[in-house]
Order: structure tokens, then sequence, then C-alpha cells
């Protein structure tokens, strides 16, 4: 017969743990879109040169492990003497990267809308910021959604590495029970079915978006 | 800045040391590739299988690769497998983690390239009297390695980042073990870990420009 230590509290206690991966999750998509649409849209809009250095701090951030980029971050603001919660590190950083694969995903999308239809609307009497906002966003948001589920997911599972700053979140949390309790193959079993059931659903809704919007094409 | 003074030549003094570091680190992520992509051409077969089992292990791989974190997959080789009597060192782990991760990805980058190849391909090559294994490896393999190149650069510069989380099962031979070692014996983290950064966009940027060259000599037609 199966026997094991891990009470019904335990779980409560993985379960607060995966609530400060969601929360983690959740502030950096949202200003990590907010930024990535700014970005992604300045790339496309303004010429290469001007746009350069942009391209390489989103390049720096796309090809430095977020590991790192997490302890730098975290050593640097207490350098300045910010004194800030390894919380509000792990946002910072985690939007800041979330929005430079965001700005490649809006960028490939904005690139994907024709250029005679963006004339066509300029010439119809639109004005550039019209042109932007009721032709060229809702074309692209079609070609960039199955990306930016697929970042989502992405940066879900990412933020498991703000454990190092020393944040109990989901993946802390069952490290911190397999201490206790010993049995470390049965608590990573619960820790990744608990992931699974976070980003499987997700998965799938982006999956079926993507063929649903690609037959009405 | 709060009385804080850069000691830069300290971490300058490490770089050596550092850089053989990154020797490691390239050496972890290349053959996590190479057994990556043997593992993930299995799949992507796999996942075509008659056999409901071999197809059910293949999607279970990939699924479970491609839905928990990489962290995750590392600490299950690393601690996991101990429930089997199995006990992994740092490096086997981080290399077996990776290894599982980059097989999950590339499963599905292959899948999509397989079925970007015509079938016509393999009739053709069976027509002519190959057999279905020699029909595979020398008409569809090479077709859909050359589809799924960028996906495979890709993936490499992935892995690289990837072997940075071997610190947290105490793997301290590569690069960002090598950082972290130094840094808690100096306490000077902002340092190492600024060179450690530079060098990982270095190692990142120079397999993407190797990749494209050596894309330009072998996809010429």
């Amino acid at each position: 017969m199966f026997n094991t230590a891990l009470t019904l509290s335990d779980l409560g206690f993985m379960a607060r743990g995966a609530a400060i991966t969601l929360s983690i999750t959740a502030i950096a998509v949202l200003f990590g879109t907010i930024l990535g649409v700014i970005f992604g849209t300045l790339r496309t809009q303004i010429s290469a040169l001007a746009a350069a250095p942009l391209t390489f701090v989103l390049d720096v951030l796309r090809s430095v492990p977020l590991l790192i980029q997490l302890i730098l971050a975290n050593a640097f603001q207490s350098i300045l003497g910010f004194g800030w919660q390894p919380f509000a590190v792990s946002c910072v950083v985690l939007s800041l990267y979330t929005s430079s694969y965001c700005a490649e995903i809006v960028r490939g999308g904005i690139e994907a809308v024709p250029m005679v239809t963006r004339r066509a609307a300029r010439s119809l009497g639109l004005s550039w910021w019209q042109d932007l906002a009721h032709v060229v966003f809702p074309m692209a948001l079609r070609v960039a959604l199955p990306g930016w589920i697929g970042l989502t997911l992405g940066v879900m599972k990412d933020s498991a590495l703000v454990l190092w700053l020393g944040i109990i979140e989901l993946l802390r949390s069952s490290q911190i029970l397999v201490t206790r309790l010993q049995e470390p193959l049965f608590i990573l079993i619960v820790t990744g079915a608990i992931y699974f059931l976070i980003s499987f659903p997700i998965a799938r809704l982006g999956g079926r978006l993507e063929k649903r919007w690609r037959e009405n094409d | 800045m709060n009385n804080y003074t850069f000691h830069w030549y300290q971490a300058f003094r490490a770089v050596p040391q550092m850089l053989g570091g990154a020797v490691v680190t390239l050496e972890v992520a290349l053959l996590s590739m190479i057994l990556g992509i043997g593992f993930a051409v299995l799949i992507a077969v796999g996942r075509g299988s008659q056999r409901a089992a071999i197809r059910g292990l293949a999607t279970t791989w990939v699924e479970v690769a491609r839905n928990t974190p990489a962290l995750f997959q590392i600490y299950m080789a690393h601690f996991g497998l101990g429930a089997f009597g199995l006990h992994l060192s740092p490096f086997t782990a981080l290399l077996a983690g990776i290894t599982f991760n980059n097989a999950g990805y590339l499963a599905e980058t292959f899948r999509g390239a397989l079925r970007a190849i015509p079938p016509t391909q393999a009739r053709a090559a069976r027509s002519l009297g190959m057999g279905p294994v020699r029909a595979f490896t020398l008409i569809i393999l090479p077709q859909m390695f050359r589809i799924s190149f960028l996906p495979m650069t890709n993936q490499m510069v992935w892995a690289i980042l990837m072997t940075s989380l071997g610190i947290v099962v105490g793997m301290n031979t590569d690069l960002a073990g090598v950082t972290q070692a130094l840094n808690v014996k100096t306490f000077r983290t902002f340092e190492f870990f600024a060179l450690a950064a530079i060098i990982y966009y270095l190692a990142a940027k120079t397999v993407t420009f190797g990749a494209r060259l050596l894309a330009a000599r072998l996809f010429r037609y």
C-alpha cells in the first residue's frame, strides 16, 4: 500500500507557492506585454539605426541566462541602496525579460501586415496613429497571439528561477517539503502535476485559437 | 552609490578560470544537443507509430518537457531519480535535465519539419529500391534537418542558457558554477556575474553567427 507523509496542509503550502508563481507571472506578463508592444512597435516604426540601442538591449536580455539576470539585478539594487524586496526585483527582471521576447512577437505580427494594406489605409485619409490602431494592430494580433500564449507559458515556467532570490514559489515550496519529508520523487511528481495543470489547458487553448483563426483567413 | 567601490580587478583576474567554466558550459550544451537530437528523432517518429504504447510514451515525453520548468526537470534528475537508487552527479543531472528538455522541444520541431516534406519523397525513395530505414536516414532525415536548422540553432542557444541552472543542484565547474564559487569566496557578486553575463552573451552570439555560416556552407544549391 502506498504511504506518504504529505498532508493536506502541506498541499496548502504548495498551493500558496503556486499562488506566488502565478502572481509573479501575471505581473511580469502584464508589464512585459505593455513594454513589449511599445518596444516592438518602435522597432518597426523608426529607422533601424535609431532603434539600434533598443535592439541591442533587447538582444542582451534574450542572450543572458535569466538566473544571471536575477542575480545581477539583485546585486545592483543593493549597490544602489534601493533596498527592494526580492519579489519586486523578480517582477522587474521578469517584466523586462518578457518584454524582450514580446517585442519580437509584436514586431513579427506588425511585419506580417502587408505594406499595401497600410498604404491603402493612409491614402483613405487615416492618420499614422489611426492606421496603427485600427488596421495594423487588429491584423497583427491574429499573427501574434499564439506566440504570446507560448511566451506567457514560458514566463510561468521561467518564474521558477526566482527561488534563487529566496522567494518561496511553487518549486521552492516543494524543495522545503522534500527536505522535511524525504520523499523527493512523490513530491516532485505532485509539483510537476501542478505546473502541468496550470500550463496544459492554456497551451491547448492557444492551439485551438491558432487553428480556428487560420480557418477564417 | 552608497559607499560601494567596484573591484573589477579581482574579477578580471578570474577571467581565465571563468573561460574554463565557459568551455564546460559549451560541452554540456553541445552534448545535450547531440543526445537531444537523437531522442527527438525517435520521439518524432514514435508519435506517428502504429502502437499506442509508443505513441503514448512519445506524447508524454513531449508534453512533460514542454509544460514543466527546465529547473523542475533538472531537480527531477538530481533528486527524483534517487528514489530508484540512481544518484546522479550534478553534471549528469544537469545534462539529463537539459537533454530531456531539448528532446521535447526538438521533437515538436522535427514533427513539423517531417510534415513539411512531401510524401512523394519517401515513395520515390522506396520505389528506387531503398528499405524503409535507408529511405528515412538517407532521404527524409537530411531534408528534416535542413528545414529545422534555424529552430535547432535557437535550441542550442537555449541549451547554453539553461546550463546556468546547474548551480541550483550544486554544479561548480560550468560558467555559472565557477562564478558562484568565486562569488561565495569574495562577495563581489555584481562584478563576477556581470563578467559571466558578458561571456554568456558572447557565447550565444558566437553560436548564432557560427550556425549562420554553417548554414550558408551546408545548404547551398
